[in-house]
């Protein structure tokens, strides 16, 4: 339907603009406020990558903050800088992707001078492309759609994309995998392009490949080509799928060569240059990286035209044995020890950025004795040095591995100039910046968190106070007094944790306390903290579960002139934070544990879904060689103990945190060989597998072999509305019913690799060493959770034997494929930490293992993990969500307890009154 | 009778003028709003002109005759604000599928009637869809510039209301008409798509943007280009711009939308621009002599009126347009 122009341009072409000629062309037309028209002789589509939490650290930190004001900023600089499109993904763990997606767009839109260019809605969640898709009026693209999950949700996906009125980047991806060569590239898009165009009429000019850029230069063999194929793919796309558009992240060409500029931009300059040749015509590039091409020397534009176009068959060692050349000053290189010539604050500096404690007894005595007085040191050279820290911390230039590696090198400093300090009379230094208390709350063991956040205030020029785990309110109270602190900061990870934490808050009211209470630790939120702890203290309450946040939040709250303002403002926050969430509480519903019953999930009972197991009752694990539980550690959960967020194994090659994430892992593989070899934690478990019956609609019926005697185990179950046809679950609901007179079975177990992690933890504490400290206490955790992984296999296929046959890989055990669940109490499915007493008695686990349980229920050593196996091959892990008073009432007489203990261990699930 | 598609080919045709403007002749008191059915209405009902199709249909039909009879080949049904979203004011939101469904079968009644009598001019009706009174992609509130009144997804509901209540009542054609926010729009051709494909049927869609003001722009800030990208994924029988200015001033933007869209366009302007007493007071004449621009142009497809025009407003018009050729384009069959 082509539309023949009249006489208009005769009569008017001189007003008309120059893109009239296109009019009735299949160009890719994208508009934001005003449009953005891309034609063959349009430049290369620049798109704006900074406002991707996946992409830029410091994206990720504002958003996850709420300081989306200065998130815009980002968007505007952007937009400022050049950006002809900008790229919006929210993919992160730890943010609630759909939601920042929509808040930040409601934000931009509402700024004219960045609503002007057209939105790329990038997220890997349909659900938040489609969020996105709702509030932006312009024509958006999407990035991005693939074969991956199959055609069927391709073609839906492609079709409410079209309903949208929107365009879309289709990745080289399929059911097979990504494209990673040549010919596999050209089969995806062209099959891509075959359902799109003929099966959902999508308009080819709407749709954007991205080919896959994969690095060169890696050392591989296999990599080789990568660039060579994308630019040749490329050539192909642009020729025989028409009018379609190509596009890329650019700078993954030159990941091999991370740390290195001068090479990565001309690597970028390369390719672009070669890759818009072959037609690609948008593409994700950071400007501030790319080298103008006719400005890359001649010797170097050689060797990297040869790696990027494979003309060599040493072009990479040629490359590198350039890039040794080439590298910046800023580089750091293990054997150049260049900097030891200079100025010894310049030494200074450097050891506390990079965290090289080799020189710096030397160079600090040095400072001593040139010093009137040994203080200066700590408050001259160490704290410039310090400050520098600070300074590229926050501004995302280090990351936390690095600053706790910073510390290690501070405190070795000031370990070897106290001393001196001490034996000189004067001893009045300026002292710290703030004094602040620091305690994992009474009942709680878990202090990887708090001690990160001590480290990093300490780093900052705070005074630590740290009384601990399982610390008494009275004894917090006390301290806090006695030192005379300026900030309270608790930290808790099991959910008893966090009714200490409210006692607490009230016990500081009582006393009149008027410090700040900072907190933090996994189970936190802030939601508990604005509706529970907030209102119970007068006096600022801050939740903060992030490490680099804790600066800023204590630098706010010690502030003179600010202080009194900002803490203000908190109130103001958390109480009207405190009224949305009851508000959003209030709108959600709930039915009766009678109607929740009615509903429940009714399994088939049928012989072959229930298997009898091999091996009943109790075994125990005395030594399990750890060598045997390294595969099965699941290592994303690792990096995120140490703020860097991303899935292992991708995070090791992430542009951004890459390097540090590569540095931590090896740091971590080192201390891991030596745990191993040295045989220096122990790994110990009991487990046992009961004959079982559901009873009393909930409750769970566990017969002990060897006694005879009934054990019960309680369940709780699901009481929010849901849609027709959804049940309402319990764990009861995965083991027959004692009525249908089929035996069934449970398991339950308890796991440890965290005996001797104290003792090692204190014994670099005492070197000053709160790197490893932290790094052990992280790995025990690690293993803890590999040895429940290996457990339940060794129960599923053996033991057990439900599941003999499987063979799935780690990854798949970590994606939760397998057959049956573990559910730990505690945790959602099951949130009651009491149920953990019964499984301390039916198994005997402190007999046998010597695992205890703190006054609130947490296990002892920390890095332990209890739970039971439901064996049905229609077990599901479910969160359990609210319930109401009616549930609770029935729980407390089952349990044959009061219904304010009930309540009490239960808070955090009951709905709101 | 020939199709909407075939006679855009062959000639320039007339869309109705102002609904509101000939109600106000009427000078309809409360009690006339209310009728015997909604006499004990607990709410204030005087201004809810789309009520009028239950309460005074007679009069809502003698409108509809008379642009008819001023030459208009389309008129629009008496729904602008027939969505529960705009009905909210006067807590009628239950009535929205009556209303649409009876305003569509008012209107096709006197479709039908004319086109029996000259067969050789079929008469067609749109079911008109507003705005709706809120706005998806803009904040009400400017210390809250992330807020939004209203979400895509309650839009896309309460226009497949409306949508399927007008179909049902038998409109010819659907018109999304003086969009003020793309995105409230394409909430509404979300809606109709959907309906479309559930009762496998097409329908020509028509829509119409506004450009509020001297800036060139839609309330909401687009460009008409950048507006007529953000659409143009819905296959239209037209798109065009209507209400806000007078039809001199709509000419440079109808000249853009010309020249870039295959799809038919048209345009419904205002009766020139308001007074200082708020009133439209261009002429028939004049205002022919500004639309006889578009012709000479060869711009649109479709003309009509919106504020401030009456029958004879389109009489004038439509005596014009017979002595020129349509804006020439293909549009999808």
């Amino acid at each position: 339907m082509k539309a023949k122009k009249l006489h208009i341009e005769q009569d008017h072409s001189a007003s008309r603009p120059s893109e009239d000629k296109h009019a009735d062309s299949k160009y890719l037309k994208l508009a934001g406020l005003e449009p953005l028209i891309i034609t063959p002789e349009s430049n290369f589509i620049n798109v704006g990558e900074r406002t991707n939490v996946a992409g830029s650290r410091k994206f990720l930190q504002l958003i996850k903050e709420g300081k989306y004001d200065e998130a815009v900023e980002i968007a505007r600089h952007q937009v400022e800088g050049g950006a002809q499109i900008i790229d919006v993904n929210m993919d992160d763990g730890l943010i609630d992707g759909k939601e920042a997606m929509v808040k930040f767009l409601n934000l931009i839109l509402a700024e004219p001078d960045i609503a002007r260019v057209p939105i790329m809605i990038d997220s890997s969640k349909w659900e938040i492309i489609e969020a996105g898709l709702q509030v932006v009026q312009g024509k958006c693209v999407v990035n991005s759609i693939s074969l991956k999950e199959g055609e069927q949700e391709f073609i839906r996906q492609a079709k409410l994309i079209r309903r949208y009125g929107a365009a879309v980047i289709v990745m080289a991806f399929d059911e097979k995998g990504q494209a990673d060569d040549y010919d596999r590239r050209l089969e995806i898009a062209s099959r891509s392009y075959d359902i799109l165009v003929n099966k959902v009429h999508f308009p080819p000019e709407d749709i954007i490949f991205d080919l896959n850029i994969f690095p060169v230069a890696t050392g591989m063999e296999e990599h080789k080509n990568n660039a060579v194929h994308f630019i040749e793919a490329t050539k192909w796309v642009r020729e025989n799928l028409p009018h379609c558009s190509v596009s890329g992240g650019v700078s993954n060409v030159s990941f091999s060569f991370r740390g290195n500029n001068t090479v990565r931009e001309a690597m970028h300059s390369v390719f672009l240059y070669h890759a818009i040749k072959a037609g690609m015509n948008i593409g994700i590039v950071n400007p501030a990286m790319l080298e103008v091409y006719d400005d890359i020397p001649e010797d170097l534009l050689e060797r990297v035209e040869d790696v990027i176009l494979n003309r060599k068959a040493n072009a990479t060692e040629r490359l590198l044995e350039f890039a040794d050349k080439v590298v910046g000053k800023a580089r750091e290189n293990k054997k150049d020890l260049s900097w030891r010539k200079e100025s010894l604050q310049d030494r200074i500096t450097r050891a506390l950025v990079k965290g090289i404690d080799e020189y710096i007894v030397a160079d600090v005595e040095e400072a001593r004795v040139s010093a009137t007085k040994p203080i200066e040191v700590i408050e001259g050279h160490l704290m410039n040095g310090m400050n520098v820290v600070g300074d590229l911390f926050g501004s995302g230039k280090m990351f936390l591995p690095q600053v706790v590696k910073s510390a290690r090198v501070m405190k070795k400093a000031v370990a070897h100039l106290t001393p001196y300090i001490e034996a000189s009379k004067d001893a009045s230094s300026k002292g710290a910046a703030g004094k602040i208390l620091m305690a994992t709350v009474k009942g709680d063991v878990h202090d990887i968190g708090k001690n990160i956040v001590s480290v990093v205030l300490a780093c900052n020029n705070y005074e630590i106070v740290d009384l601990g785990v399982m610390v008494p309110p009275e004894k917090i109270i006390q301290k806090a007094v006695e030192e005379q602190v300026d900030i309270i900061g608790l930290s808790g990870l099991i959910t008893p944790s966090l009714d200490e934490m409210v006692f607490l808050a009230k016990e500081m009211q009582r006393q009149s306390f008027t410090v700040p209470l900072l907190i933090g630790g996994a189970t936190t939120s802030k939601a508990h903290t604005a509706v529970k702890i907030d209102p119970q203290y007068g006096a600022a309450v801050v939740h903060v579960n992030d490490a680099s946040r804790a600066v800023t939040v204590v630098g706010d709250l010690l502030q003179e002139e600010r202080s009194q303002g900002y803490k203000e403002q908190l109130k103001l926050e958390y109480g009207s934070f405190r009224d949305k969430f009851l508000e959003r509480g209030k709108r959600k519903e709930y039915i009766s544990i009678r109607e929740a019953r009615q509903n429940k999930k009714v399994l088939s009972w049928k012989t072959s879904a229930i298997v009898k197991p091999k091996k009943i009752g109790i075994q125990v694990i005395e030594d399990l060689d750890l060598k045997l539980l390294r595969p099965y550690i699941d290592w994303s959960p690792f990096f995120r103990s140490w703020d860097l967020h991303g899935k292992y194994p991708e995070i090791l090659e992430d542009s951004l945190v890459g390097e540090h994430a590569t540095e931590l892992f090896e740091d971590a593989q080192k201390m891991l060989d030596e745990l191993i070899d040295k045989k220096l934690l122990k790994a110990k478990a009991v487990f046992g597998i009961f004959r079982a019956n559901t009873i009393n609609e909930d409750d769970i019926e566990v017969e002990d072999p060897n006694s005879g005697l009934k054990f019960t185990f309680h369940t709780l179950r699901q009481q929010g509305r849901k849609k027709e046809g959804v049940p309402h679950l319990a764990l009861a609901d995965f083991i027959v019913p004692k009525k249908e007179g089929v035996r069934d079975h449970i398991g339950c177990f308890c796991v440890t690799a965290g005996f001797g992690t104290q003792e090692l933890a204190t014994a670099y504490e005492n070197a000053m060493d709160d790197y490893n400290a932290i790094m052990v206490k992280a790995l025990a955790d690690r293993l803890a959770e590999a040895f429940a992984e290996y457990l339940h296999k060794e129960v599923r296929t053996k033991y057990w034997g439900y599941a003999a046959e499987e063979s799935l890989s780690n990854e798949e055990l970590i994606r939760e494929v397998y057959k049956g669940i573990r559910p730990a109490p505690g945790y959602p499915a099951c949130p009651d930490h009491l149920e953990k007493e019964t499984i301390w008695e039916l198994l005997k686990v402190k007999e046998s293992i010597g695992v205890t349980l703190t006054e609130s229920l947490a296990m002892w050593p920390a890095a332990s993990v209890s739970g039971y196996y439901f064996a049905h091959p229609d077990a599901r892990y479910f969160g359990l969500g609210k319930i109401g008073q009616d549930q609770l009432k029935d729980y407390a007489k089952r349990k044959g307890i009061s219904v304010e203990i009930a309540q009490k261990w239960l808070a955090p699930n009951l709905v709101e009154e | 009778m020939k199709r909407i598609e075939a006679l855009l080919e062959e000639r320039i045709l007339v869309l109705d003028g102002a609904m509101g403007t000939m109600l106000q002749r009427y000078q309809f008191t409360e009690a006339d709003f209310r009728g015997a059915r909604f006499k004990d209405w607990p709410h204030a009902l005087q201004g809810n002109n789309d009520l009028l199709s239950l309460t005074q249909p007679e009069a809502i039909a003698e409108i509809h005759q008379k642009y008819f009879n001023a030459g208009a080949d389309i008129v629009e049904t008496n729904t602008f604000s027939g969505t529960s979203i705009a009905m909210a004011d006067y807590h009628m939101e239950e009535l929205v599928y009556e209303l649409n469904f009876e305003s569509a079968r008012i209107a096709k009644e006197v479709a039908v009637k004319c086109t029996a009598r000259d067969p050789q001019k079929p008469r067609f009706v749109a079911g008109s869809i507003g705005p709706t009174n809120k706005t998806a992609s803009m904040s009400p509130d400017v210390n809250d510039p992330g807020f939004r009144a209203v979400s895509f997804e309650e839009l896309r509901l309460a226009y497949r209301e409306q949508v399927e209540a007008l179909l049902d009542g038998g409109v010819d054609l659907l018109l999304v008409e003086t969009v003020f926010d793309t995105l409230n729009a394409k909430a509404a051709l979300f809606a109709i798509e959907e309906v479309k494909e559930e009762r496998g049927i097409d329908v020509p869609i028509m829509i119409s943007g506004t450009i509020t003001d001297a800036s060139g722009r839609t309330l909401s800030g687009q460009t008409a280009e950048s507006f007529l990208i953000s659409v143009s994924h819905i296959p239209f029988l037209s798109v065009g711009f209507n209400c806000a200015l007078g039809a001199s001033q709509l000419v440079p933007h109808l000249e853009v939308l010309s020249a870039k869209t295959p799809f038919a366009v048209s345009a419904h302007p205002n009766a020139g621009l308001p007074n200082a007493f708020g009133e439209y007071d261009q002429r028939p004449e004049e205002m022919a002599s500004q639309i006889k621009e578009y012709l000479e142009k060869g711009l649109v497809n479709i003309v009509g009126g919106c504020c401030g025009t009456t029958p004879a407003h389109i009489e004038a018009i439509a005596k014009l347009v017979q002595e020129f050729e349509p804006r020439q384009c293909s549009v999808p069959a």
